[in-house]
């Protein structure tokens, strides 16, 4: 499926946010910012909510805990018992270090799968890019246009004033 | 659009541009190897060959192809073991202590030194693995069930717990290290101009577009996964050292030594960092990111960890005496006096003299100096975990199994063919992966400008928009007022 995108071109970030309030507050649906780095204060200006990545890897990290105490306990206590250096068959100050490095191993294999699945990153042949330059040094901001792309002459006015250096129409195909 | 800062140095200097950043770093990766690069390439690889050839010796012929004897049977392997574990330590350290505790400066220099983690840690694998005589069975040591390896493993045993804690720093370590480069791969594929290139940069960029709420998302985790590796790289060297400090060998049943060996890993580290900085900078002309001040950043913090060290020996030794323990005050006194002297005279030289001349202005922002004092300390950590280990156990409770120990032909080439193993990896990685972090490095290009974000929500208006004008360079010179 295509679809008709306004591109606007800022040179400079804090230009960017300026004109991503702007055109929100004209009634613009912005569709997306591409940038060369995270723009500090770009999730306010769009509206992007707070991540929730943060709980998720509090429960990750829960069960990262549990399966290696489990793990331990089961196998040390229940399913093979030995003694060694005559120490109780559980004893828990031994089993800390693992618990500890499995709770890490969790979080971040748990978050690190969670954040690419979810953001829909993953390797792919050929990436469909809207601007090649918002990877180097331009501020990219992405408007979506209805099939007769009439409100592009009114969006490229609304976005030259506010500081675009360049108003493109693009095709993408997804 | 640089600013000074009338206080603060800048991060990064010449004057760049984000452009620039961008073409100063993608340079490397995509014109042809330079000169310097393959001769450095074909070293390593030499190295390499020396490396696959002790290791051939080692496996068709056995543990015995290696220096150990009855009563030393723990020598170069556990020594090249904790110092190439310990030089890793660094890399995640500048990327995640320093991240918590907003270092900006690290952003030059984080992603060489987390490869530099992940290399090294690679190298360290290769001695455990290597020492177990059967390689071959090395998943025996992850727990698995009794009727198909061994029997579950013993999770009292430190070296156990050393199997969870290294590997959980490896893959930790590598996902952290992927995730800061996919943002870069993404510049360098919509830079490609080649087929083979633009295909494999596509893979590599995981689909990333520099999408508003990706980057929001990729901050939260880059956060939170340096909120997990600072803990974790402080467990890992504990744990390394608890496979001495837990056993009741004198001179290593000792309480200090996870904060010690945390230090002295550190310091290593940085060590390390220095010396690889100090190449790659020159290789790739990249004076205007690594900066004398960040030269001078990382030579004060080898000379704190390496204070803290030299004050770890001098406890050892009071520890020693106050103990009134014969066995552990005989350890010591062998240590510095017996047949291993030179091995502690180096020790104490390499670690705890030489750091000390960064105390001077002078010496922290002299290149070659530094340069030197870097290999030195090196060499000064080798022969602390040699100390620690062979002088330990060379003279044991009963004097007719004393023995000495000196290295084979086939030690001397699994370490410095693990020297190789890392070269060669840190050399592929300069030349196919951005050695600088160009995203982060973009970050701070303004934050040398003023003096913070210039962009603040609850204020109605940020900087008025006067590079509106089409067609203005963002290279030209932008004044901002803050206050109007």
């Amino acid at each position: 499926m295509t679809k008709q995108f306004a591109l606007g071109i800022f040179e400079d970030e804090d230009v960017l946010l300026h004109a991503v309030e702007n055109v929100r507050a004209a009634g613009v649906k912005v569709y997306d910012v591409f940038s060369p780095y995270p723009v500090h204060g770009i999730d306010d200006a769009l509206g992007i909510e707070r991540s929730r990545l943060p709980i998720a890897a509090f429960f990750f990290g829960m069960t990262g805990l549990a399966f290696a105490l489990w793990m331990q306990i089961y196998m040390l206590g229940f399913d093979w018992p030995m003694i060694i250096g005559g120490k109780p068959h559980i004893g828990l100050p031994a089993f800390v270090p693992v618990a500890f490095e499995l709770t890490v191993f969790f979080t971040c294999h748990g978050m690190a799968i969670t954040f690419f699945t979810i953001t829909g990153l993953y390797p792919r042949f050929k990436v469909p890019v809207m601007d090649v330059r918002a990877t180097d040094d331009k501020f990219v901001m992405a408007i979506e246009l209805d099939e007769t792309s009439s409100q592009f002459p009114r969006l490229t006015q609304l976005l030259r004033e506010n500081g675009a250096s360049e108003v493109n129409q693009k095709e993408m195909t997804n | 659009m640089q600013h000074v800062s009338a206080v603060r140095e800048p991060l990064i200097t010449g004057g760049k541009t984000y452009h620039d950043v961008t073409d100063d770093i993608c340079k490397q990766v995509e014109a042809a190897p330079n000169i310097r690069w393959m001769a450095a390439f074909s070293v390593a690889l030499v190295f390499l060959g020396i490396f696959f050839y002790s290791v051939y010796r080692t496996l068709w012929y056995g543990i015995g192809e290696w220096g150990l004897n009855k009563t030393v049977d723990w020598a170069w392997d556990i020594t090249n073991f904790v110092w190439w574990v310990g030089i890793g330590h660094a890399g995640t350290l500048i990327s995640a202590v320093l991240l918590l505790f907003r270092q900006k400066w690290r952003s030059s220099i984080n992603r060489a030194a987390e490869a530099m983690t992940i290399f090294a840690v690679i190298c360290a694998a290769q001695f455990p693995i290597l020492h177990m005589g059967r390689p071959w069975m090395a998943f025996w040591v992850f727990p698995l069930q009794n009727t198909y390896g061994s029997l579950w493993g013993n999770f009292n045993s430190p070296l156990l717990w050393d199997v969870f804690a290294i590997s959980t720093y490896f893959s930790v370590s590598l996902v952290f290290w992927y995730t800061g480069l996919v943002p870069d791969f993404a510049t360098i594929r919509d830079r490609a101009t080649g087929k083979v290139s633009k295909i494999a940069y596509s893979l590599l960029s995981f689909n990333w577009k520099g999408s508003a709420k990706h980057w929001s998302r990729y901050e939260t985790v880059s956060l939170i996964l340096a909120g997990v590796s600072t803990p974790l790289v402080l467990s890992v060297h504990t744990i390394v050292s608890m496979d001495f400090a837990t056993s009741i060998v004198p001179g290593w049943h000792t309480t200090i030594f996870p904060p010690y060996f945390v230090a002295g890993a550190i310091f290593s580290g940085f060590a390390m960092v220095l010396t690889l900085m100090l190449i790659t900078r020159v290789t790739f002309k990249l004076e205007d990111y690594i900066t004398l001040e960040h030269i001078a950043l990382m030579n004060k913090i080898m000379m704190v960890t390496g204070s803290v060290v030299g004050v770890a020996y001098i406890t050892e030794f009071f520890i020693a005496w106050y103990s009134q323990v014969e066995f552990e005050q005989y350890a010591f006194i062998n240590r510095a006096t017996g047949p291993y002297w030179w091995a502690y005279a180096s020790m104490m030289t390499c670690n705890v003299i030489t750091p000390q001349l960064v105390w001077f202005r002078r010496v922290r922002y002299s290149i070659p100096l530094t340069f030197v004092l870097s290999i030195i300390v090196n060499i000064g950590m080798w022969f602390e975990r040699f100390v620690i280990i062979v002088t330990s156990l060379h003279r044991d409770y009963l004097p007719s199994s004393w023995a000495m120990f000196s290295p084979s032909i086939i030690d001397i080439g699994l370490y410095v063919g693990t020297l190789g193993l890392f070269f060669t990896l840190f050399l592929l990685f300069a030349k196919f992966f951005p050695v600088i972090n160009m995203a982060e490095v973009k970050t701070i290009l303004k934050y040398t400008v003023d003096n913070g974000p210039t962009y603040n929500p609850n204020k109605a208006h940020h900087a008025p928009a006067q590079v509106a004008a089409p067609g203005v360079p963002a290279s030209a010179p932008i004044t901002f007022n803050q206050h109007d």
